[in-house]
Formats: structure tokens, sequence, C-alpha cells
């Protein structure tokens, strides 16, 4: 079987999909792989981010950073000391423009698509509630990957509640709109007899909506009407993309126990769907060294030999002997407080199943990243062999 | 701030960026506010069993489950809380799980938008409406996601103009925007993420919702271990100029201890200057606490408790 390290997908995948739990340092490490796979491979790559910090945005030196896909400046590149051999670009996900313009796509005339963006719950749809990231996110990369631009999209999902949403978001939406609640609700005299579950629904739904609500729904649902079709057979075909062998799943995780608990959810509910989890990215891994014996037992010997070893140090720096036995206390101590969550991270990394997908360990960066050189340098890391 | 301090408030939600420790946090308030003789209910609202985890408990349900005598933990379920909803006030009882309600209720919660986090943050307004417990505190969704449901009441309020529903988001929003009664509690860590984020969600809970920030929670607070003349001696002694000494003197793993000291001294004044940008940004009457990194071996009931104590002395 081929190999599923970090590299080779970057170098023969189209499509890289970076999933995983909150605040683990996901945008940027999708951002990053992107950015080495442009530098080092070449091609023309792209990095489709949902929600980037402008701090990412200013990374890559665009930041105006928006819907369309803007070019990152191939100059940045030699600044951060790295000739690019292909090239690099971004797009972010603006959810309420891309659903504008999907409406737009599918509404059979302008009259309908009008009637549609003013209505009030599309707005509030489309701004107010989350779950339409989900869906938006995977329409808009099938869009950008039905252009052929690009060689590689590297994706950073959308921060959702049920973290795999968006990948049930296309089946949920073609559901959605092929079922015959939607249907009766719609065309109630058309579907002549009424079922028991649209009785249930009627009874539930006027008690606590209220009639005029659910008018509102019914003329918001109806003037979606012409547009099923187009609807149902394009989240079917953004769900092929996603099973799709051109397609790889990273997962990004730390190695605390919450989002290993988190990542492990991922690695199985992608195996269920029969998605490609390719490899699994643990970031901000400690010095290995903090769980060395020798190092174990040098921290205990300047902790217990302080008083001797501080005069030595005193005369070594040229400072007080009491500043020198300070030091020598605070480096015995940080050890200590350092290596215990080292052993409970690597305890915790030693317990977390895989499956068959490999495993790529970046070490904790002591600076933040700024510029398109500390993308680099991650990207170095992500695609580093053993 | 013009509700009174968190403890005095009757119903908490804790929120955060994703990998700050949110559900630790909420954890250890819950515990720290039944150590001091309330009656509280700990609520997980995305039931992924990280809060039953912080009290090494088996996964709970919608049914709440007593960890200590007055501490009970609860996971939400929105068609439970749907079908307990139907019972208590429409007095239309539904037995069991049943398709078509499902079904329906499904249907509801997609089409209708603010449905399901009225029926979330409506079961929890209720238990603080109830006064089943002194205090309710809420595990609650990660930054974006809090925003549309404390703002669910009122976004219901403009889509509904009649029904129970409206009723409902009326008095709900009469319990959540009461700063007496109500607060939010963000928990960050001092890295930079984090911090903008705590940042640009106090801005956006204070323009979009009418619910206060009760105070910030930075986890994860590094040691100060150096004054000004032992961090230069270190900065002199992790440099090249006494590499020779070092290695005569100190026992052979040394490198790796400098390496360490190093790396926790770089860490510490990071998180420092991270503080800096929180106070600087934040409204001064929004007060800070400070939790600090915990060196456990592992994480749970150990470090649940570490976090009230803490707690109990910022808050004390």
């Amino acid at each position: 079987m081929a190999s599923r390290d970090l590299l080779s997908l970057l170098e023969t995948k189209e499509i890289i999909i970076t999933c995983g739990p909150g605040g683990v340092g996901k945008t940027t490490t999708a951002a990053a792989a992107a950015a080495i796979t442009a530098a080092r491979e070449g091609g023309r790559v792209l990095v489709l981010t949902v929600d980037p910090a402008r701090r990412l945005a200013d990374a890559l030196g665009v930041a105006g950073i928006g819907n369309d896909v803007v070019a990152v400046d191939p100059a940045l590149f030699a600044e951060a000391g790295m000739e690019a051999r292909g090239s690099l670009s971004a797009a972010m996900l603006d959810t309420k423009k891309s659903w504008d313009e999907l409406i737009a796509r599918h509404a059979p005339s302008e009259e309908t698509r009008d009637r549609i963006l003013s209505n009030p719950l599309y707005t509030s749809l489309t701004t107010r509630f989350v779950q339409s990231h989900d869906y938006i996110a995977m329409e808009r990369l099938y869009e950008l990957h039905a252009t052929g631009e690009w060689d590689l999209i590297v994706v950073d999902t959308p921060p959702t509640r049920n973290a795999l949403d968006f990948l049930d978001a296309p089946a949920r939406m073609a559901d959605f709109f092929s079922s015959r609640l939607l249907r009766w609700l719609i065309m109630p005299s058309r579907s002549g007899f009424l079922g028991i579950a649209s009785k249930g629904f009627a009874q539930v739904a006027d008690r606590i909506l209220g009639r005029q609500f659910l008018a509102d729904i019914t003329e918001f649902f109806g003037s979606l009407e012409s547009m099923y079709e187009g609807f149902v057979e394009r989240s079917q075909a953004v769900r092929r993309l996603l099973s799709d062998e051109r397609t790889a799943f990273v997962v990004v995780s730390s190695s605390e126990l919450v989002p290993l608990r988190e990542a492990t959810f991922f690695v199985e509910q992608l195996a269920t769907r029969n998605f490609l989890l390719a490899c699994v990215v643990l970031n901000r891994v400690l010095p290995r060294s903090l769980a060395d014996s020798s190092a174990t037992e040098a921290s205990l010997k300047i902790s217990q030999d302080s008083d001797h070893l501080a005069e030595q140090l005193g005369a070594e720096l040229k400072v007080d002997v009491n500043v020198a036995k300070r030091v020598l206390a605070t480096m015995g101590e940080s050890f200590t407080d350092l290596s215990v969550i080292a052993h409970r991270e690597a305890a915790a990394r030693a317990n977390f199943s895989l499956g068959s997908a490999s495993m790529v360990e970046v070490p904790l960066f002591d600076e933040d990243i700024h510029d398109l050189r500390g993308l680099l340098r991650l990207g170095e890391f992500l695609i580093a062999k053993d | 701030m013009i509700g009174p301090v968190l403890t005095g408030r009757r119903l908490l939600f804790v929120t955060g960026k994703g990998g700050v420790g949110k559900t630790t946090v909420a954890a250890g308030l819950a515990l720290m506010l039944a150590e001091q003789g309330k009656t509280v209910l700990a609520c997980e609202i995305d039931a992924k069993g990280d809060l039953s985890a912080a009290y090494e408990i088996p996964p709970v349900g919608f049914d709440p489950v007593k960890v200590t005598s007055s501490l009970s933990v609860m996971a939400m379920d929105t068609e439970a809380s749907l079908r307990e909803y139907l019972r208590l006030n429409l007095k239309i009882p539904i037995m069991g799980r049943i398709g078509p309600l499902a079904a329906a209720f499904d249907f509801v919660a997609t089409a209708a938008p603010g449905v399901r986090e009225i029926l979330t943050v409506g079961k929890i307004c209720w238990e603080v409406r109830e006064r089943h417990y002194d205090v309710v505190v809420v595990d609650a969704p990660a930054s974006g996601h809090i925003i549309s449901q404390l703002a669910a009441p009122d976004a219901i309020a403009e889509l509904v103009r009649i029904g129970p529903i409206r009723n409902q988001s009326q008095w709900m929003a009469e319990i959540l925007n009461n700063p007496q009664a109500t607060g939010v509690v963000v928990a960050t860590t001092a890295e930079e993420m984090p911090i903008a984020e705590t940042i640009e969600l106090t801005q956006r809970l204070e323009q979009e919702t009418s619910v206060e920030v009760a105070g910030i929670v930075v986890n994860r607070v590094l040691p100060e271990r150096f004054g000004p003349r032992e961090a230069a001696a270190f900065a002199a002694l992790n440099s090249d100029t006494h590499r020779a000494w070092i290695d005569e003197h100190l026992p052979e793993g040394a490198p790796a201890v400098l390496e360490a000291t190093r790396l926790a001294t770089q860490l510490r004044r990071h998180r420092s200057r991270h503080l800096d940008v929180l106070r600087r940004e934040m409204d001064p009457s929004v007060p800070l606490y400070y939790l600090p990194e915990l060196f456990t071996r592992a994480e749970g009931l150990r470090m649940t408790r570490q976090v009230a104590t803490h707690l109990a002395e910022e808050l004390g």
C-alpha cells in the first residue's frame, strides 16, 4: 500500500481537508501544509479557510482576504528564504455571500431570487445560525475544485458544534429537500392523504410556533421549491467529491486529553463514512528530552547539590551566590513541572488509536507564527521524514 | 459590569475558545459553588462527555445525576427537552421516542432557525425559574456558538409574533438579560489566539446580546520564578560562553534541563505579553481571575478539585 505520510499526500491528492478539535492550531497547520507544498513541490496550491485570524492573513500578506481567491506574493517566499517552485493562493469563506451566490445560481428567475434573498427567514438562516456554515463550506470547495485551476486545495474546516456536521451537511441537505414533510408543508393539497407524521407535525408545530410563523416558513420554502432538484443534485455531487480517492482527511490535535478524545471521535467517524483518513498531526509536542532518564537525574542532582553548585556557578557567572542558587533551584523545578506534563501527554498519545493513519508530531514552538517564514518552518516539520 | 460578582448569580454560562480548558473551569466552578453550600446543577451542552469525565463519572444524560449531595450533572438533549416542554407546558403527553414526533421535530428545528437553541437555553432557564437549584453552571458551546444561543430568544421574538414559543422566549430573555441573575464567564489561556477571541467575544456579546460578562478566567498561568537578576544570570549561563563550565560541573543530562528552563521562561514571557493585551483591551469593570498551570499527572477529578480550590481563593 502506498505510504500515507503527509508529504506523499501533499504530492498526490487534489483535496486535503483538515479537521479536529478547536484550539489546536488547525488553521495554521492547513496554511503551513499549503505553503510548504507550493514552495517545495510546485503547482498551484490554494488554502481555503473558514475563519482566518487576522494574523494568518497578515502572514500570507493578503490582508484583504475575502470570498474571492487572493494570490500570495511570490516575493514573500523569497523574503522567507525559500524560492517558491509553485504558487500559493488563499480564500476565505464568507457564508452570507456564498449562500447568496448559490441562490442566484439555482434560482429560475430574478424574481424568485429576490424573493428568497429578502425573506427574513433566509437572512436569519444564513447569518445568525451556525449550521448553514457547514453546507456552504463544502459547496464552496466543490465550486473551487470544479474550476480545475488548482493542483491542490487544502481546506480548513469550520468550527462546528458537532464537529462532523460539515461532512454530513451535503447528505442532510439532500434529505431535507426531498423529505415528505417539506413536500407536505408546501403542497398540502397535492399530497392528499395526511399521514400520521404530518398530523403530529401540524399539531406540534402549530402549538409551539403559531400559525403565522408556519406561514412564513411555508412561503420561504415555497420559493425555494423551484430549486430543489438543483440543490439535491449538487449536494450529492459534493458528497461524492468528499469520498473520492483524490480527497484525503488530516486530523489535527494536541496531546491533551480532551482534544485527543475528540480526535479519536473524528478518526472513528471518518472511518464510518468511508472517508480516507490519511494522517494525524499532533501539534505542540513537548521536547522528548523531558522524558530522558539522564535529564531527570541531572535535574535531581542540580536541586540536591544546589549549595555546592551555586558557589561555583556564582563564581563562573560573577553573580551573587544566592542568585546562582535560585537559578539552579528554578532549573530543577522547571524541568520537573514540564516533565510531568510531558509524561501525561505521552501517555495520552500512547492511548490514542490512529487506525491505519500515520502520525506526525510537531514540536511546541516558543514563538507565535507571524509570517510566511514561520508557516514554512511549521511546514518543514509537517513533511519531515522520521 | 452591573451585576454582582460571579458567585452571586444564579445562572453562569462558561464559554471560551476550544482547547483552553473551558470544561475544566466549568466543572471546577460548579464544584466550588457546591462546596460553599449551594445546590448546583452543572449542565453540558455539547454532550461529548467531557463534563462527566471531569468528575470521573460515566457519561450522563438528560436526567441529572448526583456527583455529591449538592452537585448534580446533566447533558443537554434537545429532543428530550422538547418532550419535557410539551408535557409541562402544553399538556401533550409524549411517550418514548416516537418516530413521527422525532421527524417532525427535526424538520422544525432545521427549517426554523432558533428552535433548537430555544429548547436548549429554555430548559436551562426553566431550571433557574423554578428554583430547582441555587445555581446552574452551563458548560456552554465554544465562543462562536454561544452568541446564537444567548441571542435566540431575541431572534425568535423577531420572527414569531404570537404563540407559546414567543411567550417562552420573553420570560427566557427576562432571566438571561438580567445581570443580577445571569452572567457569562469566558475561559481563556494567556495565548495569542484565545486572547484575541476573548476580546472579540466580549465585544460581540455586548453588541449582539443583552447578557452580561461576569468575569474572565485566565487558565494555565505559568508561575513567575525568575526575578530580573536570576533571568539575566540564566540567560548568560544558557549562552555558548559557559558551555565548557556546564560540561565540566553539571551532570550529563543538564542540557535538557537548561532547555526545559529556557522553554518554561520563554512561554511565561509570551503569556505575560498576551495577558497585557487582555488587560489593556478589556472593559476594566470586568474582573479577571487567574488559574495556575496545573502540573498534575492526569486530567480528571484531581485536576477539577484543584481548579475549584484555586477559584475559591481567587473569588474569595
